[in-house]
């Protein structure tokens, strides 16, 4: 059941969403609340439309048929930016990044989203300049980043990318803070880091995740989804989801422990 | 069957060296390089392939040398390489990136591919554009494996893949390896790379810091903290 009144409305409905792409049916009548502040884990088979379903909250691809609000507006037909100022942020699956930019410049182009900033009037504004290195430094200590700030993005690894993926989107202050995949990549000890970091996120803060390291998947949701074929094949507590013969069948094989 | 001998590689970006030295080799037992992030072990794996300019050190498999030589002459040499990010071909469906390799005579074809990933059969007629994160990577390691490698050299195969596929890649490569496959792995995932290997190699800052024994490596947080660490 998705609310449409704005009045104790959901951070996040999706109301019978589906998408198609030619024949095949990537996400298939989904539908879901998120309350505001919850912690929403995303898990599933390969192909099964985690991504594809971020793309569609994101507003990156257009819906087949369903609805989705955001905060009980109907953003259905909302272009990606529009729903971006709605308070979405979000990383991707494989990184977009500004590689010829350092990793502390990447940060300054989320901080000065966030402000709304549209001239780059903080070149001639020392305080402003202030305000842009200090946040950035914070960001940057929450990812573990610091040491790599003036590195330019092109020559840092793979997983320090991820890294300040996370740190961009955390940079928009987002209301509906979506990652997909953040532990791909990163070291385990990272991923310890990684989980501390999400746990300790604002209570405010609405966390949508898709991620299939079950030790931070599992650690952080309050929900957790299951898809499989473009469909919910499971909804529960971590618990449940950790217990459910069908979800080990499935999606975590045989010796997950 | 030919060992990759690695040393004293020196290699990097611009101005900045990332390898500072490595010695490393790899005969018939198969290895895991482990590291904290963006300490190298991508960078060695494009040196190996000759995708990254080597600036002192050698690379030999058997008696080639592979220092200098094109990364086609490298892969003809008989490496099969995963790379990380997958790079797979938009326009190309599933089947035609594994016909446009198929071997007559070659230990892999198609079918096997499918059969060690059956969600790459359902999505035979897809192109590279269609896949999910998961499915390139399927494609990926099944594109290097037709070309029916003596050495397979895989950065992070088991990224983005549901644990049950992990899981089952590990199994398969197990038995690969029983067949006489060598493997070069560098992993992130613990469980999957001890389970494939005994013993497991860090990078650190460019250099070799340590070979451990995985299930040592696997039961001591304190081991990983110190190997696969932050600080």
């Amino acid at each position: 059941m998705s609310i449409t009144t704005k009045a104790g409305a959901h951070a996040l409905s999706l109301s019978g969403v589906s998408r198609n792409f030619g024949g095949i049916r990537a996400v298939a009548d989904i539908s879901f609340d998120v309350s505001h502040g919850k912690r929403l884990t995303i898990i599933g088979t390969n192909g099964a439309g985690k991504s594809t379903l971020f793309n569609l909250v994101t507003g990156v691809y257009q819906l087949s048929s369903g609805s989705i609000s955001v905060f009980g507006q109907d953003v259905s037909k909302q272009p990606a930016h529009q729903r971006a100022n709605l308070g979405i942020a979000r990383t991707f699956q494989t990184s977009k990044l500004f590689q010829g930019l350092t990793v502390r410049e990447n940060l300054y182009v989320s901080l000065r989203q966030a402000i709304g900033e549209k001239k780059i009037s903080w070149l001639a504004n020392p305080a402003s300049a202030d305000q842009l290195r200090i946040q950035s430094t914070l960001l940057l200590e929450k990812v573990d980043l610091m040491k790599k700030a003036d590195i330019l993005v092109s020559d840092i690894s793979h997983g320090e990318s991820r890294q300040l993926e996370v740190a961009m989107a955390l940079a928009m202050r987002p209301k509906i803070l979506m990652l997909d995949e953040p532990a791909a990549g990163i070291s385990p000890t990272e991923r310890v880091r990684l989980v501390e970091m999400l746990k300790s996120l604002e209570k405010e803060i609405t966390l949508v995740l898709i991620e299939h390291d079950m030790a931070v998947a599992l650690a952080v949701a309050d929900e957790v989804i299951v898809m499989h074929d473009g469909t919910i094949f499971m909804q529960g507590s971590p618990d449940e989801v950790r217990e459910s013969s069908a979800v080990r069948d499935l999606y975590l094989g045989s010796n997950h422990e | 069957m030919s060992d990759l001998s690695i040393s004293g590689v020196e290699a990097g970006y611009g101005h900045v060296r990332v390898l500072h030295g490595v010695n490393l080799k790899v005969s018939d037992k198969p290895v895991a390089l482990m590291g904290r992030n963006g300490m190298g072990k991508s960078t060695l794996a494009q040196a190996i392939m000759g995708m990254n300019p080597t600036t002192a050190g050698a690379i030999t498999y058997g008696n080639l040398t592979l220092t200098g030589l094109s990364p086609t002459k490298i892969a003809n040499a008989g490496i099969g390489y995963v790379p990380q990010g997958r790079r797979v071909f938009p326009s190309l469906s599933v089947d035609e990136h594994l016909r446009i390799l198929e071997k007559r005579n070659g230990q892999w074809s198609a079918k096997k591919v499918y059969d060690l990933f059956p969600r790459l059969a359902e999505r035979k007629k897809n192109g590279g554009a269609m896949l999910s994160g998961g499915e390139q990577q399927m494609l990926a390691i099944g594109r290097a494996l037709m070309t029916n490698p003596s050495l397979l050299l895989m950065d992070e195969p088991s990224e983005g893949l549901a644990p049950a596929i992990v899981e089952h890649l590990a199994i398969s490569l197990q038995n690969l390896v029983n067949e006489g496959q060598r493997i070069l792995l560098i992993e992130q995932n613990l469980k999957f790379a001890s389970t494939l290997c005994d013993e497991i190699v860090i990078l650190s800052n460019g250099e070799i810091q340590a070979t451990v024994s995985s299930k040592e490596l696997r039961a001591s947080a304190e081991l990983q903290n110190k190997y696969l660490g932050v600080a």
